[in-house]
């Protein structure tokens, strides 16, 4: 039997726990402040915001660093261990800055069927990098994302919010180089 | 065969319009509606016999029927877009292809059950479906119908479009509310039902996506033409999102009732490369799986998916051929489960992680045979133990799994390596 796995460590094996810090402190500009307002009316508690306006901050400030959930907490008059509780269970609200394309490659059932390993394979080789990692220029992060309902694309990814697929191991290496020519 | 209820529009290229789904009859419907009591909505919707399609198979108009009629609170409507299960992708294309209908089913929805917000729950992944039935609801509000006072019928309805963040537990429909409060999704304990306390402490009507876009069209012909389609018990036609190895994947509109066989061996084109249909999921990775002559036998309603020992789930079916190693399978389907555990409750924690850790063994040759035997017992501890049924999820395709195909894995036992695929998976070592 392998060891217990400690319940902290998330299936990449990463660390789940901690969140990094941007070491400045952060502020919405006047659009997204005009966007917060109309946000809170939209909701009878000022808690039921804390989702929306989470993205509407990894939108602006790229990643959830504590002063981004400080920030959140602040806004909404909650306790920064609440938005902290929240950055941390959903899979979707980013901890470390994130390269600026993210593919997100599916391992689910429907995707491996039809061939997912090979292609993780394939990305992992032409990008030079595990899942979890982001390449040295800051252009590309590789991670592994569970069923993203798209089954009939499969073998499918997700790059930042445009689904992806069916790929091939050849199609997927000029996916790579498209994105590289799109560059910073 | 097909059946085009739900997906009628599907074929127009701008189906996603405003102008198209007006051309095409749209929101006429709820003005039909509204000249209605809304009890009446509410009973026509029972005779019609529609189930809740997000998996569990509910009766819809029971559903709206459990919300207190007297109350001083408001009522709120939660669609369930927050599509998750493996293998599902039907919901995705309604949100992509026919927003509009969505809204109006909301709009009727909202009358019947005196409805003054919905909540549309999108999961976040969704980029395209998203950005459709956002600018949608801008479209629906300038219209004017949404917002106050809809077709001077003195009743208003506010649609707010609110995105998850990636959680599968947030399908789970108090997961949902929980998580549509701004909290971790954990689902919380029943009773009481949403339809008493639910989002913000208030009556709650949760629907699928497809149960609220098959309403429109249930109201316009009837609850009789409705139950024209299906069987006595399961009416209707239902969304079939087909994939795996079959030559034709996709989104298959079929009247409840229709022979699997048909659906896998001539919509979808059988098997890839004329292969053999060697196991089959038919309703979303959570439900027991069939071998390929029981998927063959079964007939696609509630009522025959249960009697053949699975689930018709939420129609998200995965075909597997005769390459298919079904002891890989069942390790990348586990993974998923132990990923997405929310944690709360022990034997769902605990279970999901151990029998996926089991299985990971098995797979990579080093299980013995009473990993077999304490797979069993384990799943037999994870049922009915815990606050929400992503637990029995895991537990149920494990268990049958083992049974229908235990030879193969004890032959992984037995060589000391998979036998099929010959040699383990490497990206399940990598995700050890």
């Amino acid at each position: 039997m392998q060891p217990y796995q400690n319940p902290n460590l998330d299936i990449a094996g990463r660390d789940a726990c901690p969140v990094e810090s941007m070491g400045h402190a952060v502020r919405f500009s006047d659009e997204n402040q005009k966007r917060f307002a109309e946000l809170l009316t939209r909701y009878p508690t000022k808690q039921a915001a804390v989702l929306p306006t989470l993205w509407m901050a990894q939108e602006e400030f790229g990643w959830c660093s504590t002063e981004v959930i400080e920030y959140v907490a602040e806004l909404l008059d909650l306790p920064p261990s609440h938005v902290y509780g929240v950055v941390s269970f959903y899979t979707m609200y980013y901890r470390r800055p994130m390269g600026k394309y993210h593919i997100q490659l599916c391992t689910n059932i429907s995707c491996m069927l039809m061939g997912g390993e090979t292609i993780l394979e394939c990305l992992r080789e032409k990008l030079g990098i595990g899942l979890g990692e982001t390449t040295p220029d800051g252009l590309i992060s590789l991670d592994e994302v569970e069923c993203l309902a798209a089954c009939d694309i499969a073998p499918m990814c997700q790059m930042n919010d445009e689904y992806h697929g069916p790929f091939t191991p050849e199609s997927v290496g000029q996916f790579v180089d498209q994105l590289r020519a799109r560059g910073k | 065969m097909e059946v085009k209820l739900l997906t009628q529009r599907y074929d127009n290229p701008e189906s996603w319009t405003l102008a198209a789904y007006e051309k095409a009859g749209g929101y006429q419907v709820f003005k039909k509606a509204f000249a209605m009591d809304p009890e009446q909505i509410i009973n026509v919707v029972k005779e019609s016999g529609l189930r809740g399609r997000g998996g569990a198979g509910f009766p819809t108009g029971m559903k709206w029927g459990f919300v207190p009629k007297e109350t001083d609170k408001p009522k709120y409507l939660c669609v369930n877009a927050d599509e998750s299960e493996p293998g599902t992708f039907k919901d995705r294309d309604l949100l992509t292809k026919d927003p509009h209908a969505l809204i109006e089913g909301i709009i009727i929805t909202g009358w019947a059950v005196g409805i003054s917000h919905a909540y549309i729950y999108i999961r976040g992944e969704f980029g395209v479906p998203y950005y459709r039935i956002r600018d949608a609801v801008k479209e629906a509000y300038e219209k004017g119908y949404l917002g106050r006072d809809i077709n001077g019928k003195g009743y208003s309805l506010d649609v707010t479009v609110h995105r998850g963040a990636g959680a599968y537990i947030c399908g789970e429909e108090t997961g949902l509310i929980e998580s549509l409060e701004g909290k971790k999704g954990q689902p919380r304990l029943k009773p009481p039902f949403p339809a008493v306390v639910g989002v913000f402490g208030c009556p709650t009507v949760v629907n699928n996506v497809e149960t609220i876009q098959a309403v429109p069209w249930i109201l316009e012909h009837g609850a009789e033409a409705y139950r024209k389609y299906g069987t006595e018990k399961s009416p209707g036609t239902k969304l079939f999102s087909v994939s795996g190895h079959v030559n034709r994947p996709g989104n298959y509109e079929i009247e409840l009732g229709l022979p699997c066989k048909t659906l896998v061996h001539d919509l979808c084109g059988g098997i890839r490369d004329g292969k053999r249909q060697k196991a089959n999921i038919v309703g979303g990775s959570s439900v027991p799986v069939l071998t390929g002559e029981e998927a063959d036998a079964v007939h696609l309603d509630y009522e025959s998916c249960v009697e053949a020992g699975t689930m018709l789930g939420s129609g998200g079916m995965i075909v597997m051929d005769e390459d298919t190693c079904m002891v890989w399978a069942l390790a990348v389907i586990l993974k998923f489960y132990a990923h997405e555990s929310c944690g709360q409750c022990s034997p769902c924690r605990e279970g999901t992680a151990w029998i996926r850790n089991l299985v990971f063994r098995l797979e990579s040759g080093h299980g013995t045979s009473a990993d077999l035997d304490k797979l069993l017992s384990i799943c037999d501890n994870m049922m009915g133990t815990t606050i929400c049924v992503l637990s029995d999820a895991a537990a149920m395709p494990t268990e049958s799994f083992i049974r229908k195909f235990r030879t193969e894995f004890e032959a992984h036992v037995g060589a000391g390596r998979c036998p099929i695929r010959g040699k383990s998976s490497h990206f399940l070592e990598s995700v050890h």
